[in-house]
């Protein structure tokens, strides 16, 4: 697979290692009453959908940037590539 | 039917007329008592035991597309029990001594060839590793010897035991271990269970559950809606795809696992051999073609193949022990896909909706486990409790943190 990384143009997937899907972004908040349900299901539940997925790939032979990519799970192609760091401010999330 | 000596050689003489379909090709009924979802090999295992071994009766088994066309057809057919925890290694020895019954018990030919499996150590924090391990299978009534340099080099001469990068310490040899003809068990527990008047539904695929007031009444599928007491759904691979359909969320990723087999070569490979600086695994097949694999690809798919990056990790691993094996030319190459959990171990348990019984989350070790994990899902259809070897793959192990986690990576299924 190539990623056409944000920044640095196409790049071997070799370069990256794989975290997983992207809503782990979504961090639950640690003072809910339903902190323990809500950090079970974040660690350890995940949707796994065949087709469209996004999911994190950090940048650790290169820039070391985390990057959000959608892809598709059955094709393998990658239709977008984010800087995780945009993706995050746009959901409100960090400064 | 039943197979034997006798049987071949009076077919021989006749003109080989008597020979019959090992399994009918019959059409849904409108409900049954179980239905099992997946016609691999877990699941087929499952209805045979069901039949035999539980005397249930009216049992469907459900195929989207033809039996044993999935990851039972698609893995590099090695069996062993040589697990380290609790939770794992009684099970997967129950599956070994089922496997060394096997044949005799279905009336097949399954080729269960116990050759051996010998894990290789590299350094002397990989021995004290593999010497707790060993100590573990030997407690639990497994086999296991651990060998020398000296031992490993009289028995497999051709390994370089003295290389400069990874030297050879030793080895945890487990004698039981082996390899089996893959398809042949999808087979023989299909003849088996169709026997015992199991109905093996091809081309059949599950589009939906029909869920009321919590309890699960059956499945639609591709050929009517078919009524069940209870629904097994054994498609490791395809268990979060199944199971979105019940509205379910699992500890599961579904991951691509790369194979390969060479030209066939004369006997050079006695057993199955691991490389322990590496991740690489290696026997011959009867036909004389290495069959080899390695990591998982590591990124979420459903595809059935891989990329070449891991082909080449894969083959330099290969090279690093067996430098030999460079001049065989690769046959085939293939992928299949894997229910990567998140502590790497499966799960055999009741859901939360009433009727709904979930058999997956066998990572890249399912085929070994195949009957066991029938006989334990068969267990738990049946009777409604786990099998005493199957108590600790529960859903909730993960909620309460009883994980099962043979390598202590965490939840990061593609570590595993």
């Amino acid at each position: 697979m190539i990623i056409e990384h944000p920044l640095l143009g196409p790049r071997d997937a070799a370069e990256f290692t794989y975290l997983g899907d992207a809503r782990l972004i979504d961090r639950p908040d640690w003072q809910s009453e339903t902190a323990a349900k809500d950090f079970f299901e974040y660690g350890y539940l995940r949707d796994n959908p065949a087709g469209w997925h996004q999911e994190l790939w950090f940048h650790e032979a290169g820039d070391r940037s985390w990057l959000v990519i959608t892809r598709n799970t059955i094709t393998h192609e990658i239709s977008k590539v984010e800087l995780a760091r945009d993706v995050a401010r746009s959901r409100g999330r960090s400064k | 039917m039943r197979y034997s000596g006798f049987k071949v050689l009076k077919e021989a003489l006749t003109g080989h007329k008597g020979w019959t379909p090992a399994w009918r090709d019959p059409e849904p009924q409108a409900h049954y008592d179980i239905v099992i979802i997946g016609g691999g090999g877990h699941g087929l295992a499952t209805a045979y035991y069901l039949a035999k071994e539980f005397q249930q009766k009216r049992i469907a088994v459900l195929e989207k597309g033809w039996i044993g066309g999935g990851n039972v057809g698609r893995n590099t057919t090695i069996i062993r029990s040589n697990y380290l925890l609790d939770g794992n290694e009684p099970f997967y020895e129950f599956s070994l001594k089922l496997w060394e019954g096997l044949e005799q018990d279905f009336n097949y030919n399954a080729m269960i060839s116990q050759r051996g499996i010998l894990n290789l150590i590299h350094s002397d924090a990989q021995r004290d590793a593999f010497v707790r391990r060993g100590n573990a299978m030997l407690l639990n009534g497994a086999d296991a010897e651990l060998l020398t340099t000296a031992q490993i080099k009289e028995r497999y001469p051709f390994l370089n035991t003295e290389d400069a990068r990874f030297p050879i310490k030793g080895g945890l040899a487990q004698h039981r271990g082996g390899t089996v003809r893959h398809d042949a068990v999808a087979w023989g527990y299909a003849r088996g269970a169709d026997s015992r008047g199991v109905d093996i539904i091809q081309n059949c695929e599950v589009t939906g559950f029909r869920i009321e007031n919590g309890k699960c009444l059956g499945v639609e599928t591709s050929r009517g809606f078919i009524g069940a007491g209870k629904v097994g759904c054994a498609v490791a691979g395809s268990s979060g795809r199944l199971m979105a359909k019940a509205e379910m969320r699992l500890p599961i990723e579904s991951h691509v696992l790369q194979a390969f087999v060479s030209e066939g070569l004369k006997p050079v490979l006695p057993g199955v051999i691991t490389f322990g600086a590496g991740h690489f695994y290696c026997s011959q097949s009867d036909k004389g073609g290495l069959v080899f694999g390695g990591d998982i690809d590591g990124y979420n798919s459903y595809a059935q193949r891989g990329n070449l990056p891991v082909v080449e990790d894969v083959c330099e691993g290969g090279m690093a022990i067996f430098p030999a094996f460079g001049r065989a030319r690769l046959l085939r190459m293939w992928g299949g896909i894997m229910d990567m959990s998140m502590d790497g171990s499966p799960i055999i348990d009741k859901t939360h909706i009433d009727g709904l019984y979930f058999n997956g989350g066998w990572c890249y070790g399912g085929f070994k486990a195949t009957p066991a994990s029938g006989f334990c899902f068969a267990h738990l259809l049946a009777r409604d409790t786990p099998h005493p070897t199957a108590t600790a793959y529960r859903f909730d192990r993960f909620e309460k943190g009883l994980m099962i986690d043979e390598k202590g990576m965490g939840n990061q299924p593609n570590l595993h």
